[in-house]
């Protein structure tokens, strides 16, 4: 088998000469990608800005097959503005709500420009703004302001329902706010700001491969996915290649990953239809997945095993042992599935709840799951593949009931259960050729050379992406697009028809984490 | 009969019966880093070692290291195995902040017999029906999925008398997590208030203790222990759920003496 080749797929940077400029170029390529495949269009895949000495750069992503294009622009100097992408790409408002409470440049033209991660009083917040980017600390302490947030207006008969920020049970901070007249939802606000923590700004100075570290702890549930895409990036500014045995370990954990997340998704799901007997098994499963993850490398979030230029370690489990749990776990899981999917009582929950029409989740470039589940598959595994992906197969693992498009919750949990069997199979493989591999190197050197590039990876929500700077050996930007941040910009728009008690159902078959929203 | 009956019959009992019964998981657990050998006879900047600063020295020059502060990142233990090792068994917790600053010196002993003596008569009218209230003050969201394990029929809680309530009116105990985000201060301080008395609040995780990589963050506390009293402190990169019922009993005082510190 041939080694890895990390470097196949390419992160070209191209500059624009102004804002005008970048926007046409990012708007001309996601109009193409409406128009259908073939048009050459590329999905918006985010938009950061970084503080520079000059001024304020703007970096939109372009994802397309083999790759995602950099294009950017600055802001002119001195501005404080810039004229929104938002009115031209939609998907572009969360972003630009971001750049907003980050670095204080206002979009002209945004629709909508309330704070969103770090609601700050005063125009402009000044020096207070934390500037990712900039040389040297940020300000000691940022406190949000939650007076800086708008009232909304409410009509007769209106009321709202604040779902948290501390929700009932046990679940990350955010605040729902349900406008109803009673029973529908017609609409929902998202404050998703309590938890916003400064990651960002905490890997500047790091050491980079210290880097790694700070990547697993931003989004937890994702922490192999975070942890590949920050060392893709490392490998890709030093040009290095990681050895096969390691990109072998590396897909194992990221799909070990993907079927814990998934089973939590499943184990959500069941208890709020209710499903005690269901809602068991599933978090019996899950359990077993973590235990064995955490056999193989001592955390039970397989945290410490991805690091720049390969892997620490071999799993600590034999590949017999290995694929003998993965077997029993395969069998003991798809049963339960398909039990699940043929329980009425809970389908009736799933069917037509929450639904993402085709053409918005294209239109926004919808991640993972919640993409497939709509008809808008970009996974990055099979489109701009990494570590041992190229190699193995990703293609149907067997005969499978079709795509799953409508849609709803039930599309996307069917999705989930595709890719569940998917994992298995790329598991079983994974484990086979690390056996045929033998004891081979499991690291390279991954020097911290001067650089920036881009690092993705499919986590089990979608695609997450890192742009990470290196200057002298330590980081000196690193921006972090996680799929739940750009996923959870769709959320508040699946509520139609919907009523009060869909909305678990269609919180959880969203299946995103607000530590990577907030970040 | 539905399916889901004999489904669940399928596997029989599959849950632990620590504490009352030893669990071979549970004492396999690999906790955070401890100290083998205080006084290594070469120890060249052995703080450099630690990503998070938790490595550090006595007056006498012996080597302490603050779990509190340890994110399990295996540094110290791969470069100097000769001086650090991992701890062992779900005991992570303590009820102190300083309890956590590992080897323990003992002057703290008497302090730590008090602090056990006066948790235990808060907690002794709880007896086998505790509620707990979850606040998540800026996780990275793992350690809610083990606190949320707990109530999986592994571990099943509900067989200590322990449930998770919503409301904090009807909490005894409050499982806080995450590095303190600033924006959750205020929903922290009113969840608290809002607990009727006696109640006790455990800091779940590494960032909890100390803030872990988070700690100086423009947006973070560096803890939750500058937002609202913590009674006790249990550190993990998240702690599993062993750990976490670990915590909860020793709160409770219903470990075995000896077991805590």
């Amino acid at each position: 088998m041939s080694p890895a080749a990390t470097g196949a797929s390419a992160s070209p940077i191209r500059v624009m000469g102004s804002v005008p400029e970048l926007w046409q170029a990012v708007a001309g390529a996601v109009a193409g990608l409406a128009a259908g495949p073939g048009a050459g269009g590329r999905r918006f895949a985010g938009l950061i800005a970084t503080q520079r000495p000059e001024g304020v750069l703007l970096s939109a992503y372009l994802a397309g097959p083999g790759g995602i294009l950099t294009c950017e622009a600055a802001v002119q100097p001195g501005d404080g503005w810039y004229p929104a992408l938002t009115p031209l790409v939609g998907a572009a408002s969360w972003y630009e709500r971001e750049i907003h409470d980050l670095f204080g440049v206002v979009p002209a033209g945004h629709p909508r420009l309330e704070p969103l991660i770090l609601p700050l009083g005063g125009e402009g917040g000044g020096e207070v703004r934390p500037r990712p980017g900039r040389p040297g600390p940020p300000p000691a302490g940022i406190w949000p302001d939650e007076h800086s947030l708008p009232r909304h207006v409410m009509g007769a008969g209106l009321f709202t329902i604040p779902h948290g920020p501390v929700r009932s049970g046990v679940l990350e901070s955010v605040e729902y706010l349900v406008e109803t007249p009673g029973e529908d939802i017609p609409h929902l606000n998202l404050r998703v700001f309590y938890k916003h923590r400064g990651v960002e700004k905490r890997f500047e100075g790091r050491p980079a491969a210290d880097g790694v570290l700070l990547a697993e702890r931003t989004e937890g549930v994702a922490s192999v996915a975070h942890a590949l895409a920050y060392c893709h990036a490392l490998e890709r500014i030093a040009d290095v290649a990681v050895p096969w045995p390691a990109a072998l370990v590396r897909v194992l954990h990221a799909e070990l990953e993907r079927l814990a997340s998934h089973l939590d998704v499943a184990v959500r799901l069941a208890d709020a239809a209710g499903l005690a007997v269901a809602t068991a098994r599933f978090g019996v499963h899950k359990e077993r997945v973590m235990r064995l993850v955490g056999r193989m490398c001592g955390s039970r979030f397989g945290r410490g095993v991805v690091i720049p230029g390969g892997v620490s370690a071999r799993p600590e489990v034999s590949g017999r042992d290995l694929l003998a749990e993965v077997g029993r776990l395969e069998r003991a899981i798809s049963g339960d599935a398909r039990e699940l999917m043929g329980t009425s009582s809970f389908l009736d929950r799933l069917r037509r709840t929450g639904q993402l029409r085709p053409e918005r989740a294209r239109e926004h470039g919808a991640l993972g799951p919640v993409g497939k589940g709509s008809g808008f598959r970009d996974d990055a595994r099979l489109a701009r593949p990494y570590d041992a992906y190229p190699a193995l197969g990703l293609g149907e693992p067997g005969p499978g009931p079709g795509p799953h498009e409508d849609g709803d919750a039930q599309a996307r949990l069917r999705v989930r259960w595709d890719e569940v069997r998917q994992s298995f199979h790329l598991i079983r493989q994974a484990a086979g050729e690390l056996a045929e591999a033998g004891a081979g190197l499991l690291r390279v050197d991954c020097p911290a050379a001067d650089g920036r590039a881009l690092g993705w990876a499919e986590a089990p929500q979608g695609e997450v992406l890192y742009d990470v700077r290196v200057a002298g050996g330590r980081v000196t930007r690193c921006a972090i697009r996680s799929a739940s941040f750009h996923n959870l910009a769709l959320f508040h728009e699946v509520f139609a028809g919907d009523i009060l008690t869909d909305f678990p159902f269609i919180e959880a078959s969203f299946g995103l984490s607000m530590a990577g929203v907030a970040r | 009969m539905s399916p889901w009956v004999l489904r669940g019959l399928r596997e029989g009992v599959v849950t632990t019966r620590w504490p009352s019964r030893p669990d071979a998981y549970a004492e396999s657990w690999q906790g955070p880093a401890a100290i083998l050998d205080p006084r290594p006879d070469v120890a060249p900047d052995l703080a450099a070692l630690c990503p998070t600063g938790a490595i550090g020295s006595t007056a006498d020059g012996s080597v302490r290291l603050d779990q509190g502060q340890c994110i399990q990142c295996g540094r110290c233990v791969a470069e100097r195995p000769d001086v650090f090792g991992w701890s062992r068994g779900p005991g992570n917790a303590a009820l102190s902040r300083d309890g956590l600053v590992v080897p323990q010196l003992p002057e703290t002993e008497p302090g730590l017999a008090a602090a056990r003596a006066a948790l235990r008569a808060r907690t002794a009218m709880l007896r086998r029906s505790v509620h707990l209230r979850h606040v998540d003050a800026g996780s990275d969201g793992s350690e809610e999925q083990e606190i949320l394990a707990l109530l999986n029929p592994v571990y099943d809680v509900h067989r200590l008398g322990i449930f998770v309530t919503a409301s904090p009116r009807h909490a005894d105990m409050l499982l806080v997590t995450g590095a303190g985000a600033h924006g959750m201060a205020e929903p922290l301080r009113r969840t608290y208030e809002g607990m009727p008395s006696p109640k006790v609040v455990i800091a779940v995780g590494t960032d909890a203790c100390g803030g872990g990589l988070l700690a100086g963050s423009y947006a973070t506390s560096s803890g939750v222990g500058a937002v609202i009293p913590v009674d006790v402190w249990l550190p993990g990169s998240p702690p599993p759920p062993f750990s976490i019922l670990h915590a909860l009993l020793l709160a409770l005082g219903r470990l075995a003496d000896g077991s805590d510190r």
